[in-house]
C-alpha cells in the first residue's frame, strides 16, 4: 500500500461511465481542464520512439527488451529505423572513436525535442574498456548530451525499462512548450 | 550502406558498387567496433582475461570465448580439467550455440520481413537465459568458466529444468519449419541466392555453418575434439547448395543436434570435483599454444604466447566471423541489391567478433 496521500487504489477508481457522469455534472459539462503543456507532455511521455541503433552487447539486451516477455511496445516504446522519426537514441554498447562522429550525426538528424539514453557501462564511461585501450571512447557523453544513464554490463531488460520510466518522468516535468516559445522569441529579436 | 542500417547487425559499412539494380562489387569497411582486445589481454592476468573475452569477442556466444581462452591456457599450463566440469562445459557450450542461432534466426526473419520469427525466437531464448542466470548469475556475460574447471556447481534442479527445456525446444522447432521453411516468400528470398561454391569457400577461409552449407564437412568438434565431444554422438549437417537457404537449413539442423548433445551429457553427467586446484595468480610457463574450438560462427582459435609471468605475452584471436565476412564479396557479386540484405543476414556476423 502506498504512503502517498493522493494514491487511489485501482479498485476505488470510478468506472469510465461513472467518471463521465461526474464530469458532465460539472458546470460547462464534459470539459476537462488541464494545462496544454501537461497534455502534450503526457502524450509525448507515452510514445517515446527510440532509434534502433545497436553498437555491441547491450544491443542484444535491448532487442530482448523489445521482444517477447519484456515487450516495451506496451508502454508505447516502438523502435524506429530512421533518426528522422525517432525521439530518443539508445546508445547501447561501447562506442569507438571511429563510430563517434556517426553517433553525433545521427543525433543531429533527430528532430527536437530529443533524448539520449546511455545504456551500459561502456557507453557511460568506457566500462571494462577504460584502461590500456586506444580505440574506445570513454563515455558517449563526450559526443552527445545524455539524459538517462542505465548502469550494468550489460543492463538487464528490466533496467532499460526503468531507464525509460525515468525518461518519462523527465518528459512529464519538462516545460517544453514554454521553452520553445522563449527560444522562438529570442530567435526573432 | 551503413554503418547505421537496421539490417547490418551492428556497425558494418558496406561500400556497394551498383549497376542499376545489380551488385558489381562489395567492399566491407570494418573497424567501427574495434576494441583493441588483443592488446588489452596482454595487460591482464589469465583469470581477468576470462571477463574480457566475454565482452571483447563474439558477445552472442560468451561461453564459447571463455572456452577457447581456458582451453589455450590449460594446454599451455598443462592443467587437467575434472570430468564433471568437462560435461558442464559441454552442456553450456551447446546451450550457447542454441541461443546464438536463435538470435540469428530472429534477426534473419526480421531482415526478410518475418517479424513473428523474431518474437518466437526470443521467447525460446528467454528460457535459455533463465537457465544461464540460475547457473552462472549472468544473462549475457557469464564469466562462468575458470581455468581448470567452472566457477560453481550447477544449482539444485538445474539438470531437470535443462532436460525440460530440451523437450520444449524440440517441440517448438517444427513451428519454425511451418513458419519459414515452407514459406514461399522466404524461399523466394533465400533459395538459390548468394551461392558460395565449395572451392571459393575454402579459398576464403570460411568456416562453421557457412562452410558446411557449401559442402565442406568440417567441424572442429569432430576433427579436433575438445571437452567431451569425442564421447557424444552427433551428426554434422552438410548441404551442397551453398545458398542462403542451405545456410538456414544447416543452422536449424545444428540446433537439433545441440539438443541431442545436451541430452547425452545430462545423462552421463558424473559427480565429483568441478575445478582443479589452480592458483588465482596463475603463472603460465614459457611457450606457445594454439587452441581451436567450434563456436556458433565457426572455427574460433586463440594463439597464445606465454612468457612465464602471470600475464600473456601475446594473444592472437582467429575470429570466424572475420573470415566469413571475406567471403561476402564473393557471395554478393552479381545479385540484386535486395539480395544484399538476405546474404548478409545468412552469414551471421557479429561485428564484435569481426573487429575485436
Amino acid at each position: 500500500m502506498s504512503t502517498d496521500p493522493k494514491y487511489v487504489p485501482r479498485s476505488q477508481v470510478l468506472p469510465l461511465d461513472k467518471a463521465l457522469e461526474v464530469v458532465d455534472s460539472l458546470p460547462g459539462g464534459g470539459i476537462i481542464l488541464t494545462k496544454v503543456e501537461e497534455v502534450l507532455n503526457w502524450g509525448r511521455a507515452a510514445s517515446i520512439w527510440p532509434l534502433t541503433f545497436g553498437l555491441a552487447c547491450c544491443a542484444i539486451e535491448m532487442m530482448q527488451a523489445f521482444a517477447t516477455r519484456f515487450d516495451m511496445d506496451r508502454m508505447g516504446i516502438i523502435p524506429r529505423a530512421t533518426p528522422r522519426q525517432a525521439d530518443c537514441i539508445i546508445v547501447a554498447g561501447r562506442a569507438t572513436i571511429k563510430i563517434a562522429p556517426i553517433v553525433r550525426r545521427l543525433w543531429e538528424q533527430m528532430p527536437e525535442p530529443k533524448y539520449v539514453i546511455s545504456m551500459g557501462s561502456c557507453a557511460t564511461c568506457g566500462g571494462p574498456f577504460y584502461y590500456d585501450n586506444y580505440s574506445i571512447l570513454k563515455g558517449i557523453d563526450q559526443v552527445i548530451p545524455v539524459d538517462v544513464y542505465v548502469p550494468g554490463c550489460p543492463p538487464r531488460p528490466e533496467a532499460l525499462i526503468e531507464g525509460f520510466l525515468k525518461l518519462q518522468d523527465k518528459i512529464k516535468k519538462e516545460p517544453f512548450l514554454r521553452r520553445r516559445i522563449t527560444n522562438a522569441a529570442a530567435a526573432q529579436s | 550502406m551503413g554503418p547505421q542500417h537496421p539490417s547490418t547487425h551492428g556497425v558494418l559499412r558496406l561500400v556497394v558498387t551498383l549497376d542499376g539494380e545489380n551488385v558489381v562489387d562489395v567492399q566491407p569497411d570494418i573497424g567501427y567496433l574495434h576494441s583493441s582486445v588483443e592488446r588489452m589481454m596482454e595487460y591482464r592476468t589469465y583469470l581477468q582475461n576470462i571477463a574480457l573475452v566475454d565482452r571483447g569477442m563474439d558477445y552472442l556466444s560468451a561461453m564459447a570465448n571463455e572456452e577457447v581462452w581456458c582451453l589455450a591456457t590449460e594446454r599451455l599450463a598443462k592443467i587437467d580439467v575434472p570430468e564433471r566440469a568437462r560435461y558442464i562445459r559441454t552442456i553450456m557450450l551447446e546451450l550457447t550455440r542454441i541461443s546464438s542461432h536463435l538470435i540469428w534466426l530472429g534477426t534473419f526473419g526480421i531482415d526478410l520481413g518475418a517479424v513473428t520469427a523474431f518474437l518466437w525466437a526470443m521467447r525460446e531464448r528467454e528460457r535459455i537465459m533463465d537457465l544461464f542466470e540460475s547457473a552462472t548469475g549472468g544473462r549475457l556475460h557469464h564469466v562462468y568458466f575458470r581455468i581448470g574447471g567452472v566457477y560453481e556447481d550447477l544449482p539444485d534442479g538445474w539438470t531437470e529444468r535443462c532436460a525440460e527445456f530440451c523437450d520444449y525446444f524440440l517441440d517448438r522447432l517444427p513451428e519454425y519449419d511451418e513458419l519459414l521453411t515452407g514459406n514461399p516468400i522466404f524461399l523466394a528470398r533465400t533459395q538459390g541466392i548468394g551461392i558460395l561454391p565449395r572451392d571459393k569457400a575454402i579459398a576464403m577461409g570460411a568456416s562453421g555453418p557457412v562452410a558446411r552449407a557449401s559442402g565442406i564437412a568440417y567441424d572442429v568438434r569432430k576433427a579436433h575434439p575438445y571437452e567431451v565431444y569425442d564421447r557424444v554422438q552427433f551428426d554434422v549437417p552438410v548441404r551442397q547448395e551453398g545458398d542462403c537457404f542451405a545456410r538456414y537449413l544447416v543452422r536449424m539442423e545444428e540446433m537439433r543436434q545441440c539438443v541431442r548433445i545436451i541430452r547425452q551429457c545430462l545423462e552421463a553427467l558424473p559427480a565429483g570435483e568441478i575445478r582443479a586446484k589452480v592458483a588465482v595468480t596463475l603463472k603460465v610457463p614459457k611457450g606457445e599454444v594454439y587452441a581451436r574450438t567450434e563456436s556458433p560462427r565457426g572455427d574460433l582459435g586463440i594463439f597464445l604466447v606465454g612468457d612465464g609471468s602471470d600475464r600473456p605475452y601475446r594473444v592472437k584471436i582467429r575470429a570466424p566471423a572475420f573470415s566469413n565476412l571475406y567471403a561476402l564479396t564473393e557471395m554478393m557479386r552479381g545479385w540484386k541489391v535486395a539480395d544484399v540484405i538476405a546474404i548478409l543476414g545468412s552469414i551471421d556476423i557479429v561485428l564484435s567478433d569481426v573487429d575485436r
